[in-house]
């Protein structure tokens, strides 16, 4: 694997290997916890806390630690970063600690932080893996920003409501009333919403995609580029 | 002897790295811990007038709080934790009393209960707990209004056969996709109200055990 180049990384990170849309890694907080958006924030904000220090760790160690067993070494720095990050938001975000509950946790087992580990950073040098971290995070965090302020929106008619879990009491002020609703979209905040609002970005982007590709070369056909697995929207490289 | 050398640098490899992670957590966790602290009884400072608001009382109802050991009966606690007292024109209105619920689905609930000096209660709110995120956390108030349905009642009302959810014949709900959850909270909170029926004199500081 020849070492990428920054603008490679940044397009696959956020758009063509997109974590959340692309690799659908991860779904299962994706989908629990963006009924809102300071629930998404502060849950992209801890993946993304986690995975730039488990890609850190894990480029600065690539040379140690042997094939054989890397992958409990992987876990033991993701588990050791989630657990600090619980404790730090415990002490300084308690409500917003609460309301992630289980899902804080449970970022160990997000396999976007394990599959970046494995795929990139344990073969690339410090600041590259650093900078996928921080890119592959921003892309699952945008996803989960946007995904909870679709929901919130439909669901509730507001947007950024109970910031002030996040950033203090002034923040309360911030929560913008767009449409009043008698009777709330309640759809949208239930589980169900996040597949439908999930399954719309995905057509969203591919169909974005398409017609950039179209545009590109008219009648071109479509040629399907790297591995496939069953569970992407995309090819993955 | 090759793959007993390769087993052994293995091992201590992975050793070594539980080592550092073991104290990387350690240390944050010593960092932080008064700064939890302190987070949790902000908050649970925040509940204590959710159950008894500002015009019902004139103390201080977090200075103003009695020990109950651990292992109390009725009440399920782990450790040694506070109760609260609320006054009104020096005479005491009401208690708060902790509660622990041990039979959650995962993990303990950790609740608060309110009881009027008449024993009915003043509000149930539960403070901490591991319940599933959509199903079982609707006992928190922040998900569902179920937990305001305990407004009022007491031991007598309803009976106490049907202090239970409605699915052992008791006379509260329980939520879809979710009865354990419910079901603890319900019998935690009996419980307690049974706790502050059986020391009532204490609790309440009833006159003529006090100067």
């Amino acid at each position: 694997m020849s070492h990428p180049s920054y603008s490679q990384l940044t397009l696959n990170g956020l758009w063509k290997n997109n974590p959340a849309l692309v690799q659908l890694l991860g779904l299962c907080p994706l989908l629990a916890v963006t009924a809102s958006t300071v629930n998404a924030l502060g849950l992209a904000t801890a993946t993304l806390f986690v995975l730039i220090v488990s890609n850190t760790a894990v480029s600065l160690i690539r040379n140690v630690v042997s094939d054989t067993i890397r992958l409990p070494v992987f876990v033991m720095i993701i588990a050791a970063a989630v657990t600090i990050t619980e404790l730090l938001m415990q002490a300084f975000s308690y409500e917003l600690y609460q309301i992630l509950g289980i899902f804080l946790p449970l970022i160990t087992t997000n396999c976007i932080i394990l599959g970046r580990a494995d795929a990139f950073a344990r073969k690339n040098p410090l600041p590259a893996a650093l900078y996928d971290g921080l890119i592959m995070g921003l892309g699952f965090g945008l996803v989960l920003l946007l995904l909870g302020a679709i929901r919130e929106l439909l669901g509730t008619g507001a947007l950024f409501a109970d910031m002030q879990l996040l950033f203090g009491p002034e923040a309360e002020q911030w929560r913008w009333q767009i449409f009043a609703v008698d009777y709330p979209f309640l759809v949208a905040i239930l589980p169900p919403g996040a597949f439908l609002v999930t399954g719309c970005l995905i057509a969203l982007k591919n169909y974005i995609d398409l017609s950039l590709q179209r545009g590109a070369h008219a009648e071109a056909e479509l040629k399907e580029v790297g591995s496939k697995r069953v569970r992407v929207t995309g090819t993955v490289s | 002897m090759k793959w007993l050398a390769s087993m052994s640098l293995g091992g201590a490899v992975l050793a070594l790295f539980a080592a550092i992670t073991s104290l990387a957590i350690g240390w944050t966790y010593l960092g932080t811990k008064a700064q939890i602290e302190l987070a949790v009884r902000r908050a649970e400072a925040q509940q204590l007038m959710e159950i008894f608001p500002r015009d019902t009382h004139d103390n201080e109802l977090v200075d103003d709080t009695f020990v109950l050991e651990a292992e109390t009966p009725l009440l399920g606690l782990r450790a040694e934790r506070q109760g609260y007292r609320v006054r009104k024109d020096q005479r005491v209105v009401g208690v708060i009393l902790p509660a622990t619920a041990r039979d959650g689905y995962s993990g303990d609930i950790r609740a608060l209960i309110g009881v009027r000096s008449d024993g009915s209660i003043a509000g149930v709110r539960v403070v901490a707990h591991k319940e599933t995120p959509g199903l079982g956390d609707k006992v928190d108030l922040r998900k569902s209004r179920w937990i305001l349905g305990f407004n009022e009642r007491s031991l007598g009302n309803p009976a106490i056969s049907e202090w239970t959810v409605s699915k052992d014949g008791g006379a509260f709900d329980q939520f879809t996709g979710a009865t354990v959850t419910p079901r603890a909270v319900t019998l935690a909170t009996r419980r307690a109200l049974e706790y502050a029926e059986l020391h009532r004199a204490d609790l309440f500081e009833i006159p003529g055990d006090n100067p």
